[in-house]
């Protein structure tokens, strides 16, 4: 049985229409990237998933569950967390105040206060720092150990490596096959298409708020990704 | 002796202001919510104090029993109509609690006249302390200015130390993605209101205490606890305690100027900050 799975799933802010119809599956352990153009519906995908947005109850599949019209906090506690766009930390929190909140209902797993700054020794050093002092790619690690906090099935990032140096990109990218390592199963959400082959084993890529491609990471070509891309 | 007497008594009605404006400064920190109904839920606390008091109980006591009732009052007010008029417009909830505030106003006319009244402090409001041959402290405005100090300690306590603090800061920051974490921003804030109207009651029963509290006097409470919080920076409790302080301070050097003075003053210096530093002291330092 698929871990996640998504049966023509539409998605709407307001009136405005931004999916139309996503059939996409997670398989347990495996790291799946999901690319596309800005507009794509990519975010709009995983706000879904975690509930912020609506959805019919069986759009959403998680363990044969329907969840698509579960309330965030309720979806979190079944085990998916995401990895916001922009980060979003609490900017009034410290480093260390900000991880502690991901752990407000966390479920039982490997993932603590200690497991997550042996992940990013930065995050210990400078756990009292308010969480805005810290540099872009700081922050990104506090975003990511923040959903590591809740000790999740399914972790669901998006936009890791947005507005941060390549070397920076390098560095928080070393970090998935080792949360992967523990049993967690990605997604994650990347405009860098080398880096989103690289990571994942299967790829899709969304444009215009439908799937245009569907498959794996490595058999893929270029001229395939190019197409679904851009649509031409 | 007069400067340092004038000062002294300065601090000591920061106190009171103190108290007026901490539950202001939590719904604001936490909410951004401004309550304009404010001052009156002080002086219906205050009421709500005397008629309990009118059986026959002990005033302190009675004063007590008011402060549990203010903490459901406020979780239910904020949980079911203050929840709803939270948003990026501040206008619904600025007018709803308007709208409260001639309800509670024009309540206490009808059920206990517009007469002044006041809660019998067992001598603790003729009661004095000698620091020198001219200057003597009264005992009730002492404290007064230290429960203050201890609820300001609290709060700064509360927000910076406990795990409510640390979700009520989530909360205000982000409430989508604290939503993420498995928070119920509608019981936080509803628990937010909760603590502040425990403060306003506190506030309502001193005041009722040290002087006399008529139905209508809750816009200008409302006054001198937005002033506080203004001159302190929204969201940090320490800088309302600061804030409330100037104000005291300056209403006190103009009642000393013109005994006609002192309010005015008081609007005139939390204008010239406004003007000066419209951030405030302290803001979000919390």
């Amino acid at each position: 049985m698929s871990l996640l799975t998504t049966v023509q799933l539409k998605s709407y802010y307001g009136d405005f229409q931004a999916l139309y119809g996503i059939d996409f599956r997670l398989e347990p352990g495996e790291t799946v990237a999901i690319i596309g153009s800005n507009g794509a519906g990519k975010s709009t995908f995983l706000k879904t998933l975690v509930g912020l947005l609506k959805a019919p109850a069986d759009a959403v599949q998680f363990e044969g569950k329907p969840i698509g019209s579960m309330a965030p906090g309720a979806i979190a506690r079944l085990g998916l967390a995401l990895v916001p766009e922009g980060r979003r930390l609490f900017a009034s929190l410290s480093v260390e105040e900000n991880l502690l909140m991901g752990a407000h209902s966390r479920r039982p797993g490997p993932w603590n206060l200690a497991r997550v700054q042996q992940l990013f020794p930065i995050l210990k050093e400078r756990r009292s720092s308010p969480s805005t002092a810290l540099s872009g790619g700081q922050q990104q690690m506090v975003a990511i150990g923040r959903a590591l906090m809740s000790n999740p099935k399914v972790l669901l990032c998006d936009e890791l490596s947005l507005g941060l140096a390549p070397i920076v990109i390098r560095e928080i990218y070393q970090a998935l096959p080792i949360i992967c390592g523990e049993g967690v199963t990605a997604v994650i959400v990347e405009q860098d298409v080398t880096v989103a082959r690289r990571v994942s084993q299967r790829l899709y890529c969304f444009q215009e708020g439908r799937v245009s491609l569907s498959a794996n990471s490595d058999s893929v070509s270029k001229e395939q990704i190019s197409k679904a891309y851009f649509g031409v | 002796m007069s400067i340092v007497d004038t000062l002294i008594q300065g601090v000591l009605l920061g106190g009171l202001y103190a108290l007026f404006a901490l539950g202001q400064a939590l719904m604001f920190g936490v909410m951004r919510l401004t309550n304009t109904a404010h001052g009156d839920f002080i002086i219906l606390s205050a009421f709500a104090a005397l008629a309990v008091v009118a059986s026959g109980i002990n005033p302190f006591i009675g004063g007590l029993v008011v402060l549990p009732l203010a903490f459901a009052v406020g979780y239910g007010l904020q949980r079911f109509p203050l929840n709803g008029t939270l948003g990026k417009d501040p206008l619904p909830s600025l007018v709803v609690t308007f709208g409260l505030s001639i309800v509670i106003q024009n309540l206490l006319m009808e059920l206990f006249t517009a007469d002044p009244r006041s809660i019998d402090s067992m001598g603790l409001n003729t009661g004095s302390v000698k620091l020198s041959d001219s200057l003597t402290i009264g005992v009730m405005p002492l404290l007064i200015l230290a429960l203050a100090l201890a609820c300001t300690m609290a709060m700064q306590w509360l927000f910076n130390s406990t795990q409510l603090g640390r979700s009520f800061r989530a909360v205000s920051d982000d409430p989508e993605v604290a939503q993420l974490m498995g928070l119920k921003s509608s019981h936080l804030y509803a628990l937010a209101t909760a603590i502040a109207f425990v403060l306003v009651a506190l506030a309502g029963v001193l005041q009722a205490m040290r002087s006399t509290v008529s139905p209508t006097d809750g816009p200008a409470l409302l006054l001198f606890a937005f002033e506080a919080v203004i001159i302190g920076g929204m969201g940090s409790f320490w800088g309302t305690f600061a804030g409330a302080m100037i104000l005291g301070i300056a209403q006190q050097i103009g009642f000393r100027l013109d005994p006609g003075w002192g309010i005015w003053f008081g609007h005139i210096v939390f204008l010239t900050l406004l003007l000066f530093r419209p951030q405030g002291l302290m803001p979000k330092t919390r």
